[in-house]
């Protein structure tokens, strides 16, 4: 909205240090908005694979190429995040965990949580 | 609204270079925003260099010897320089804290030195906090009562009084609101951390018999639930105080009273 008589606004985004509690809070809103393509595309799979034996080929064809491979590792690392760092929020909502020593402590533990399940999921995958 | 550009008139240009004086052996250099509305011209950014010889520790007593020997059109509010006025919040080395109580020694590099971020700009480093003080007369902070006067003063256990400890110590220097991206984009509606956590205060008053009504005025999608519990206030206040938990409390209490 522009000012009524005409004054800049202050620098915002550009000047403003990222921080461990912003970036971890925008990284939990992005990953929430990847998890929602990710459901598109697990449905697109199953409609697929109901659709019959050409169009589940199509469908296996494009998870087995890099760019599904990239997507599928993409979805895993926003579910583990959005997850890990959901469960950090419902302790604040219960009033827990707002020092600021806590808060760092717990977004670190966030985001170790999320590559170590990242990394046993997809060594699990591997193994079977 | 989310505008992650500043509007057209507010992007900032390089501005002067102001070297420092001939003999001047320790020279840091601080990067400062300057707006005029005395002339047409947009916002920009110049660099003095100071003698930190001729200049106290703190990043205002810079600001100071910059406005006494370089340019004494430089505008920022100041007062008590000790941190309880809150006149000098402003935007350091990427994070709001007052400039009083900022070591000029704690910030590596450049010094650089904004207005309290995406707030109107009066001149320079001040910004217009008309709003933000309108937002703080909203929550209506002062003692309301109903019940008749008692003969002297209204007592409180010094177990009560102390339910007020890291809320009353708050001094208004909206550091923490001017920190927040969810105050960024809804400023208009979302009444800020700074404004909910006096709004804490006086729910947290034993003596107070407001407290339905008080969380009824807050009991909205936009004063206080654009509060994402993003906690950038809490990491940027510069006199340590919680307004995200005090945010939290206010959130739990209105799920109480259900």
């Amino acid at each position: 909205m522009p000012d009524p008589i005409g004054r800049p606004l202050s620098p915002h985004l550009s000047v403003y240090r990222p921080e461990i509690t912003s970036v971890l809070s925008i990284l939990h809103r992005l990953s929430g908005l990847l998890l929602g393509f990710g459901m598109v595309a697990l449905a697109a799979f199953l409609v697929a694979a109901a659709a019959g034996p050409e169009a589940f080929a199509l469908a296996t064809s494009a998870v087995d190429s890099l760019i599904g491979c990239a997507f599928l590792v993409a979805v895993s690392v926003a579910f583990f995040y959005h997850l890990a760092n959901g469960v950090r929020h419902l302790f604040w909502d219960a009033g827990f965990g707002f020092e600021l020593v806590n808060v760092r402590r717990s977004g670190w533990f966030v985001v170790a949580l999320t590559v170590i399940l990242t990394v046993l999921f997809w060594s699990g995958v591997a193994a079977a | 609204m989310v505008a992650f550009r500043l509007p057209r008139g507010s992007e900032v240009r390089q501005g002067r270079r102001i070297p420092a004086p001939d003999g001047a052996s320790r020279v840091r250099e601080f990067r400062v925003y300057r707006y005029s509305p005395d002339d047409d011209e947009s916002p920009r950014v110049d660099t003095f260099e100071v003698d930190l010889d001729k200049s106290g520790p703190m990043v205002l007593d810079a600001l100071i010897e910059i406005k006494n020997s370089a340019d004494s059109t430089l505008a920022f509010r100041r007062s008590c320089r000790e941190g309880v006025c809150g006149s000098c919040a402003m935007n350091i080395d990427g994070t709001n804290t007052l400039a009083c109580t900022k070591a000029i020694d704690d910030v590596r590099g450049p010094v650089k030195v904004y207005p309290l971020p995406h707030m109107p700009v009066i001149k320079d480093l001040i910004p217009d906090l008309t709003d933000a003080y309108a937002q703080y007369a909203l929550v209506e902070p002062w003692l309301k009562t109903e019940s008749p006067p008692p003969a002297r003063e209204r007592l409180q256990s010094e177990e009560d009084r102390r339910k007020l400890d890291g809320l009353y110590e708050c001094i208004l220097c909206f550091c923490c609101s001017t920190s927040c991206p969810s105050y960024w984009w809804n400023g208009d509606r979302y009444l800020g951390p700074a404004t909910l956590l006096q709004a804490a205060r006086w729910l947290q008053d034993s003596r107070d018999e407001a407290t339905g009504e008080r969380l009824d005025a807050l009991e909205d999608p936009f004063r206080l639930y654009r509060c994402h519990t993003i906690m950038n206030c809490t990491k940027t206040c510069p006199k340590g105080l919680n307004p995200a938990r005090a945010i939290s409390d206010i959130k739990r209490r209105i799920q109480q009273r259900r």
